[in-house]
């Protein structure tokens, strides 16, 4: 039986709604498929505004994935604004997919993608909207499947009561085999109703409700043990191989609304060794697998004939790291010369020769800003991070930059890493003036800006600051504040030199529900209760609310949001995300802890790309492998681009 | 815009394209296209990114703009608000190659979204001026769900017999005051039986065929600051006392020169 759209009780909403174009669908490149076409259907939603969650690059990718099956239909949802979520409430108009308006309780798979644990309220928005109990124990056999995704799954406990399931790592094969068990029972006649099928998903995704958590009386877990049968003791991450039989998104779906990318963006490589000790996504990506030029110049092109897009956006963890990136980068330059298409190339790292690709890739267009990401002040946090940058390295970038004719110079850094001092953060500033005074030296010009770019530090599981302590947002607010002031000090550079930052208190909440355990869903449940919406947007954040919501909601117990987040951990502790695996060794991860804070200096750990594999323990765990080129191939270029400076 | 949500912040290092020397236009085309059904929410500028990929998708050989930043050369005729369907907008396109209008037509209304559609395509003025003649009045079908049509009828008489009705409207930059009786050359309820049915059983068809509605029809002229067919229904709720329970369903059926749209024989441009 097909089910009925929604629209038309939808409809007379929308004039009383801000921007309701992102409400109604009909985008070139969205799929409709008739109901009773599928007998498998997901409805795919990332929980944040339309505007953000459209553009997401993992629901793109598992739109088409499914789309692409015969008997599979996937449709998409996103979370409405305040505005709308009272007009559906008082109207009776449940939580929809933009692309049929079908309910979403209707669907055989809610499947949600989380970037940040801040869309956790959101989460609630949505099953609640959609008339999908809250919990997964209160669920019956005719509610959808709830099941995350995304990086913040690596640690899904603080909304583990609220989810059926969870995918660690790549989606692509993941959602097809988690399709094709969701078929094989119902073609079944659905044996043991709704906890067959979660056994029958067992091995393949995190199950929690098949876990139980026990905790000691001083707070910390005791154990994470499975409570049936047949249940794996650790849960393993999916990772694609071959990203050249996956070339996905071949036709995005293109918004008629604003949102916060507009261009055909294409991964070029994922994973990432670098080894930055902050960054999650370098550690729970690995290993480092590229798509081969030639794949990349026929998604690009198919993609901007599909799209009508005029930018193309070159992703990766670190896009200059591709074996081939000079070749990508001039043949894909020549391709598009004269044909007013954008290409951009996302980086952060602090290298001449990135100056050089981007030179390529602007060809003789305006030179306006160039991002570099240091993330510490000084070389002695930078060494801490393991993120090996000399000052001499970045003045030379910054140099070759501003000699290339960019104009901005824009520089990303942390504050409240561990061992940080106030000193290390001022560092920041003097680094910032010493940038501008070598571009006024270089280009002759005062026009010339440097824009430092800040926030607060959140650590992390999967990494090896996931033991760290968190600085409160006092101590990150005020070395911010004593940088603003160090930066505006001094008016010969003053004026040249922009602030931007974000102030620690968001950080803390981020904070407790990064390496939090299931008790945080209590505070989850209190603030979203409490009226929490859209925690990632800073109009809609209320720090006075989690701090209330968790000193209510832990009150019975020994911890509470101190205790998540400015508490360092012990090697013995039971983390709450120990069970999962994003296969690093958990002692190559502490070891990498250690060296970090060793007192005689941060030891560094170099890439597996271009050194002996250290055995973080990811591809023998995991039975993977680096795959990188060269492979020789070109899409339509002659030349190679000088490599200045050390690669 | 959201915080950034990780310690890895990442942006554009940049998407500069070659300026070099565009091409120069060689044919410029008018377009009349409809907003329908689900894209009547779609605002000016979304619309505008619509046919800026639309035409790229079509693979139609539009002009650039000089300069750092390229823009495809497309103007447009003032554009129906947000949340109101049309069957008259119009825009021209400026082209580096001579095209069939016929076939920029088909190709051009099949790469954009469903509800964006184009209407008709007919050869420009190259020269100064508008491209579109004179757009000075447009006619307007208002469907009033849940209103009476003699309820209708007695508030528009009243509202025709007024000399001025002011209204205001809540705009971004503050609350506007306007005279929405002297922007209106005619106006007058009709039959549900003349109206044709919604091409994709959107809201109106849902409205006109189910429910109690009355439906207006108005030749209103583009005034500056425009009045709107909702200043309109404003004024004959607040003037004329008539309740109107639920939003109104707008279209715009025409624009025209106020002699053409005034006429018993409307004969709307292109």
């Amino acid at each position: 039986m097909p089910v009925e759209s929604v629209y038309p009780a939808l409809e007379p909403l929308l004039p009383r709604v801000r921007k309701p174009i992102q409400y109604v669908g009909g985008e070139v490149g969205s799929v409709v498929k008739d109901w009773d076409s599928a007998d498998v259907r997901w409805a795919l939603c990332y929980p944040d505004a339309y505007e953000v969650g459209l553009p997401n690059q993992g629901i793109q990718i598992l739109y088409e994935v499914l789309n692409e099956r015969d008997g599979v239909l996937a449709e998409r949802t996103y979370t409405v604004w305040p505005d709308l979520e009272a007009l559906m409430r008082e109207h009776r108009v449940p939580q929809f997919t933009v692309d049929a308006h079908r309910p979403v309780g209707e669907f055989d798979v809610l499947g949600l993608s989380f970037a940040t644990e801040m869309a956790y309220t959101n989460l609630l928005t949505v099953l609640d909207l959609a008339g999908i109990p809250l919990f997964s124990a209160e669920r019956a056999e005719h509610h959808p499947l709830v099941i995350a995704g995304g990086h913040a799954a690596f640690n899904p406990e603080p909304v583990a009561d609220f989810l059926d399931a969870v995918v660690l790592g790549d989606g692509e094969q993941a959602v097809l085999a988690i399709t094709g068990v969701i078929r094989e029972w119902k073609a079944a006649g659905q044996p043991g109703g709704r906890d067959g099928l979660l056994l029958r998903l067992a091995p393949i995704v995190y199950v929690p409700r098949f876990y139980d958590v026990s905790y000691r009386a001083d707070g910390q877990i005791a154990a994470v043990t499975p409570n049936r049968p047949g249940v794996p003791p650790t849960v393993s991450k999916h990772t694609v191989m071959d990203l050249d039989a996956w070339p996905y998104p071949k036709a995005p779906v293109v918004p008629v609304a604003e949102t916060v990318h507009e261009r055909y963006s294409v991964e070029i490589f994922r994973g990432c060794t670098r080894g930055c000790r902050f960054c999650q996504a370098g550690m729970i990506t690995r290993p480092v697998r590229e798509r081969s030029i030639s794949t990349i110049g026929s998604m690009v092109a198919g993609g901007l004939k599909a799209s009508g897009f005029d930018e193309v956006g070159l992703l990766s963890l670190s896009s200059a790291d591709h074996s081939e990136i000079n070749e990508i980068a001039v043949d894909l330059a020549d391709c598009y010369e004269g044909s007013n298409v954008g290409l951009s190339l996302p980086s952060t790292r602090v290298d001449a020769f990135n100056v050089t690709l981007a030179d390529e890739l602007s060809r003789n267009g305006r030179r306006s800003g160039l991002t570099f990401a240091p993330e510490g002040g000084s070389e002695r946090m930078r060494k801490v991070i393991n993120k090996m940058v000399t000052e001499d390295d970045l003045i030379r970038t910054v140099t070759t930059a501003y000699a290339s004719g960019w104009r901005q110079v824009k520089l990303y850094f942390m504050c409240g890493l561990p061992t940080e001092t106030d000193e290390d953060v001022l560092a920041i500033a003097k680094l910032a003036k010493r940038v501008i005074a070598v571009g006024r030296e270089t280009t002759g010009r005062r026009d010339i800006r440097c824009t430092v770019s800040i926030g607060g530090f959140v650590p992390k599981p999967q990494t090896p600051f996931q033991w760290a302590a968190q600085f409160p947002p006092e101590v990150v607010d005020a070395r911010l504040k004593a940088l603003s002031g160090a930066l505006r000090a001094d008016r010969a550079y003053g004026k040249s030199i922009g602030f931007r930052y974000h102030d620690g208190q968001p950080g803390m909440i981020e904070g407790l529900m990064s390496r939090g355990d299931r008790r945080v869903s209590r505070v989850i449940l209190a603030a979203w209760r409490d009226g929490g919406r859209f925690d990632g947007w800073s109009e809609h954040f209320s720090f006075e609310r989690w701090q209330e919501c968790a000193r209510q909601a832990l009150a019975d117990e020994p911890v509470d949001l101190a205790w998540y987040t400015t508490r360092e951990r012990g090697y013995s502790e039971v983390l709450p995300w120990d069970h999962l695996d994003a296969g690093i060794d958990r002692d190559w991860l502490w070891q990498d802890w250690q060296d970090s804070i060793a007192p005689e200096g941060a030891g560094e750990v170099e890439d597996c790309r271009w050194s002996p594999c250290y055995e973080c323990g990811v591809c023998s765990a995991m039975g993977t492998e680096i795959q990188v080129g060269p492979t020789g191939e070109r899409l339509d270029g002659r030349r190679l681009l000088p490599v200045v400076g050390g690669r | 815009m959201p915080r950034s949500a990780s310690p890895v912040s990442a942006s554009p290092v940049s998407a500069g394209a070659a300026p070099g020397p565009q091409m120069p236009a060689v044919q410029h085309l008018v377009v009349r296209y409809a907003k329908r059904g689900k894209m009547r929410f779609a605002s000016h500028r979304d619309v505008a990114r619509a046919f800026e990929r639309g035409v790229r998708r079509a693979e139609l050989p539009i002009a650039y703009s000089a300069g750092f930043t390229p823009h495809p050369k497309i103007s447009y005729a003032g554009g129906a608000p947000t949340g109101v369907a049309s069957e008259a907008e119009y825009l021209s396109l400026a082209l580096t190659a001579r095209q069939a209008e016929t076939q920029v037509c088909q190709r051009l209304d099949a790469a954009l979204p469903d509800g964006i559609d184009v209407i008709d395509v007919i050869e420009g003025t190259t020269g100064s001026g508008s491209p579109f003649g004179h757009l000075e009045a447009s006619e307007w079908e208002v469907v009033l769900p849940g209103v009476e049509p003699l309820a209708a009828e007695v508030a528009v008489a009243q509202f025709l017999d007024r000399d001025e009705a002011l209204v205001e409207r809540l705009t971004d930059k503050g609350v506007r005051r306007l005279d929405a009786r002297a922007a209106v050359v005619r106006m007058s309820v009709s039959e549900p039986g003349q109206v044709p049915a919604d091409p994709d059983g959107g809201q109106r068809a849902a409205v006109t065929g189910h429910q109690v509605c009355a439906i207006l029809r108005m030749v209103v002229l583009h005034t500056a600051p425009a009045v709107r067919p909702e200043d309109i229904v404003t004024a004959l709720r607040e003037q004329g006392g008539l309740a109107v329970p639920l939003p109104p369903v707008t279209t715009r059926l025409a624009q025209g020169s106020q002699a053409l749209l005034a006429g018993s024989e409307a004969e709307p441009y292109l």
